[in-house]
């Protein structure tokens, strides 16, 4: 098979891909092999000791032992097992492992073979490997286990996958647009159900299709398990093509709102197909069930999601687990939605929305990106798994095969999507100031992809109530392929035939931010003034009720009069800095510049001269944040230099017990002076106020007596740097950085002047805090002073080691939207 | 006064009978205090602004006229209508929507929005929460993203250019002037 695969690789990277796909088939022999020995031993045990578990059966060994013991002086004494075999004693935990390790296994896979991943949907290819590692399992004379068993899919492979949608869930444009999807979500589907349920059954009453014993109730259920938009498919396929964001929001909401309309009609269907009949009363009761349901899910959510921010109010003092709250709150708003049968996926959307604003005010920053980092790990590997276990359940399930039913169902539901969309875009077209077009509509109609969901709750179904099951099964697996094969691997074409409006990747721009709050509060005010209770006005309402009783209980210390505003631009400055840092590898300085040029001089090189005049520096808090960000960046790329050095040999540090922070902070400067003339945009340079590590430096290196204290300690001279303080008339001192060396070539002397420290208390001590907060274990929080100071100052290093670790955010469009909209 | 305003009738209709509910003192005429009394416009970071727009430079009053020709800007654009270049821009089409934001940032109507203009407004939607430094420096950083002619002020066109991603249309809309 290699071999083979060998011939068809294209010349260019013949071996790469050759060792890729190698690699890949091997993976596959081996967990096949290793799962079906796994499958093997478990029927020997379970064969052999009917009470069940290896635990009892290592019991029965241990009386067995005692009883040899007690009373057999006959048997020999058997040699002791230096090394013994114990299967299936790991078994359950290992096979569990070996799958995920074979799920993420082949992710890594796919991405190390180019051209496979551009053209097929990673989806596509998940199933086929698990349709092979079942084929395999089959072949090895073993039974499949049934993996995608609906406890493990709704309780453990789902949430994941949900909770990463809601928390992430841009608010903006999902608000915006909340009529359109929830339009789709509830009417689309409904129509979707009874039209499918209904053709169905009138197929299925046709003379010799041999299907006429399918009665209408079950084919209702039919049709409503299989008429509803799947959202792991869904993002598994969007996440590719990059669709402008109002169609990625429509199809995505849609799929993750018609959670609520499933839920009432597969359990309306469910409970009176065993009565055979449903009347006027039982329809005007699942109407009132769907809206508790939706509601109720809703309002689970959101008791979950304040409790959680609530909590996390008061984990200033233990930020470790702070991602753990978010984590256990959102699942168990989604179990306790699923025991009451409520919607669970729309409690975890709500839980997710509801608690972001204010835990990612609480949380620190380093939390914030476990959070993310967990949630899109965990969404990713059930995802995975998802598509492998039905790929490997497809090779497991009993099959009936029926061409009829199948290709009618099919074919119904494209017919039923595309119709739904368009009579309901007619409609909505009549409310909406952005119409959608033809094009939208296409690309929601053809989006529209059935997924794992309506495998498992298929599954799920009783095999005595409904002979048909298998049936229905194989109809299920059947469009779920249709879906994720045909259509997700074409709508990627489609998308650029059709030339939709792809996702801008560009970032907002502080202008866009500015201009948009002006522009709500414009609206705002024209909507007072014609006495229209618009959209802004209760937008408004809620954001004012929000800051003044809200905010104020959920937010902790004085972060909840930031204003947005505020809040994204010390975002955005953050993310250039990172990115300036990341991208420049090197000062690009002209080479030519002698030493001891001033920051004055190169600038009107850059610059027109107007702008020149704005050269002396102001300092604000931003600009503050904006370096120490820069700063803490640096530290990944520093701290391997930094290693080698021995901390006696540092200057201690009054202010903090790192000693090797000092020099840390030494080699940060270099690299933020360097990166600084990079920055040509920027002349603004922070205000470090007097008790800050910029000044400490600056005062233990212009030899001051704190140096004497520690005995034995010795400056490394610093060939790049000093600082020199002069004190200005206000009493606010300027910190000259010289970089130069006489003999280094290329080198920057910044005047730094620093403005009137007018800051208000709020303003130091947001300073302040900033401050202790980035030596100390580099959190973002801006305000509460000194609290951070006491957890971190046990375990300096420990922390160091761990912020160093973090890979810093991603260019991810969630991190600019403003908490609320 | 020649405008095709494209309001229609209903329209009309609401329009006049919020002013007249606004004219307290049934003089046709509305002056600042009238605005003044919506209570909620006084809690609206830039009401006085929104308020200061309605009145032509030199007026005291503003007609029923006037007021409907504000508003018509907040329609909905007709992409029906197809775009007639010999008629003049109509008073709700993208760029007059955006004129007008403009217009309220630029309060010395010289074209552009000077530094002291741009820093006049983040203070009063940031309403005294944030430190001048601050200000300052978003105001800064602001006018060097989208100053492209370095003339440190923001003309109508570098405005347009920045607001090029954000959908006016669908932003600087009232929905029940469809």
């Amino acid at each position: 098979m290699s071999v083979r695969v060998a011939l068809h690789s294209p010349t260019g990277s013949r071996s790469f891909l050759e060792r890729g796909l190698l690699l890949l088939v091997m993976l596959i022999f081996l967990e096949g092999t290793v799962l079906t020995l796994g499958a093997a031993s478990s029927p020997d045990i379970s064969a052999q000791d009917n009470t069940g578990g290896g635990h009892d059966r290592r019991d029965d060994h241990r009386g067995i032992a005692g009883s040899h013991e007690h009373t057999n002086y006959t048997y020999t004494k058997k040699a002791f097992p230096v090394l013994s075999l114990d299967y299936h004693h790991i078994q359950v935990p290992f096979e569990i492992s070996l799958w995920v390790l074979l799920a993420s296994l082949m992710k890594l896979g796919f991405h190390l073979i180019p051209r496979l991943s551009s053209i097929v949907p990673e989806s596509c290819l998940l199933i086929v490997v698990g349709l092979l590692v079942g084929g395999l399992i089959k072949l090895a004379g073993e039974e499949v286990p049934p993996v995608l068993d609906s406890n493990l899919f709704f309780l453990c492979l789902l949430p994941p996958i949900i909770l990463d949608a809601g928390y992430f869930l841009p608010i903006r444009p999902f608000m915006e647009n909340i009529g359109t999807i929830l339009m789709f979500a509830v009417v689309g589907t409904l129509w979707n159900a009874f039209f499918v349920g209904g053709l169905l059954y009138a197929v299925c009453q046709i003379e010799g299709t041999y299907l006429s014993q399918v009665e209408l109730l079950p084919c209702l259920l039919f049709g409503s398990i299989i008429s509803a938009v799947d959202p792991v498919a869904v993002l598994a396929v969007f996440e590719e093509i990059h669709i402008n964001e109002l169609l990625h929001i429509l199809v995505f909401g849609e799929s993750l709102l018609n959670d609520a309309v499933t839920v009432v009609l597969y359990h309306l269907f469910e409970e009176y197909s065993g009565a055979g009949e449903v009347t006027p009363t039982d329809v005007i009761l699942g109407v009132i069930c769907f809206l508790i349901v939706s509601l109720g899910g809703i309002a689970v959510g959101a008791i979950y999601g304040i409790l959680a921010a609530f909590t996390s109010r008061f984990t200033s003092h233990t930020r470790v687990i702070e991602p753990l709250f978010v984590f256990v709150y959102s699942y168990m708003a989604y179990l306790s939605a699923e025991m009451f049968h409520l919607s669970g996926i729309m409690a975890l959307i709500a839980c997710g929305a509801v608690m972001r604003p204010y835990v990612e005010a609480n949380i620190s920053h380093k939390s914030h990106t476990t959070v993310k980092y967990f949630l899109k790990m965990w969404s990713s590997v059930s995802e995975t798994l998802i598509f492998i276990f039905l790929g490997v359940a497809t090779v497991a399930g009993p099959h009936a095969w029926n061409w009829t039913f199948v290709s009618v169902t099919v074919i119904l539901c494209l017919v039923s999507r595309v119709i739904g969309v368009v009579g309901l875009t007619f409609i909505i077209n009549k409310f909406r100031i952005v119409k959608l077009t033809t094009k939208d509509q296409f690309i929601v109609a053809y989006g529209g992809l059935r997924g794992a969901i309506a495998f498992s709750l298929g599954y799920l179904l009783d095999k005595d109530l409904f002979p048909m099951r298998t049936m229905f099964l194989t109809a299920i697996i059947t469009e779920i392929f249709f879906t994720v094969f045909v259509q997700g691997m074409t709508i990627k074409p489609l998308v650029d035939l059709l030339a939709v409006k792809k996702k801008q990747e560009a970032k907002r721009s502080i202008n866009e931010e500015i201009h948009t709050q002006f522009l709500d509060h414009l609206l705002t005010g024209i909507e007072d003034i014609c006495g229209h209770y618009g959209h802004h006005h209760w937008k408004d309402k809620l954001n004012r009720f929000n800051k003044k009783y809200i905010k104020k209980c959920l937010i902790a210390g004085e972060r909840y009069k930031e204003p947005q505003l505020i809040a994204f631009y010390h975002k955005m400055e953050f993310k250039q800095a990172i990115e300036l840092v990341e991208s420049g590898g090197g000062v690009k300085l002209p080479s030519a510049m002698p030493s001891q040029v001033s920051m004055q001089n190169i600038q009107p090189k850059k610059l027109p001269p107007a702008v020149a005049e704005r050269a002396l520096p102001q300092f604000t808090k931003g600009r503050e944040e904006e370096i120490r960000k820069i700063l803490r960046s640096n530290l990944q790329k520093t701290r391997q230099r930094l290693r080698s050095y021995n901390r006696h040999t540092l200057v201690a540090d009054p202010f903090e017990d790192g000693w090797n922070d000092f020099l840390l902070k030494k080699q940060r400067m270099i690299e933020l002076e360097k990166k600084m003339t990079e920055m040509s945009n920027y002349l603004t340079v922070p205000a470090a106020p007097p008790d800050s590590p910029t000044m400490c430096r600056a005062r233990l290196a212009s030899g001051d007596d704190f140096k004497a204290e520690k005995a034995g300690a010795k400056v490394i001279p610093d060939p790049n740097a000093f600082y020199n303080i002069k004190a200005s008339s206000d009493g606010v001192p300027t910190i000259q950085v010289d970089l130069a060396s006489p003999q280094s070539p290329d080198s920057v002397n910044m005047l730094n002047e620093f403005s009137k420290r007018g800051a208000t208390d709020q303003g130091l001590g947001q300073r302040e805090g900033a401050t202790r907060d980035e030596d100390q274990g580099l959190m973002m929080k801006l305000s509460s002073a000194g609290k951070e100071e006491k957890e971190e100052g046990g375990n300096k290093n420990p922390g160091l080691m761990r912020c160093l670790s973090d890979p810093g955010p991603s260019n991810e469009d969630e991190e600019d939207e403003p908490f609320l909209p | 006064m020649n405008w095709p305003l494209y309001v229609t009738p209903a329209h009309i209709v609401r329009l006049y009978d919020r002013f007249e509910a606004l004219d307290k003192e049934k003089t046709g005429h509305l002056r600042p205090q009238d605005f003044g009394a919506i209570n909620r416009l006084a809690m609206n970071p830039i009401g006085d602004r929104i308020i200061g727009a309605f009145f032509s430079p030199g007026q005291e009053t503003v007609d029923f006229h006037s007021f409907v020709r504000i508003l018509a800007h907040f329609r909905p654009a007709d992409k029906k209508h197809p775009k007639d270049p010999s008629m003049p821009e109509p008073v709700n089409s993208r760029t007059s929507k955006l004129k007008f934001a403009f217009q309220l940032y630029d309060q010395d109507k010289d074209g552009k929005i000077s530094r002291a203009e741009l820093l006049q407004v983040l203070r009063s939607m940031l309403e005294m929460q944030v430190t001048e430094e601050q200000l300052e420096s978003i105001a800064d950083r602001t006018i060097q993203e989208a100053d492209l002619d370095k003339d440190d002020a923001i003309s109508f066109e570098e405005f347009r250019k920045s607001l090029e991603k954000v959908n006016i249309d669908h932003k600087m809309s009232i929905r029940f002037l469809r």
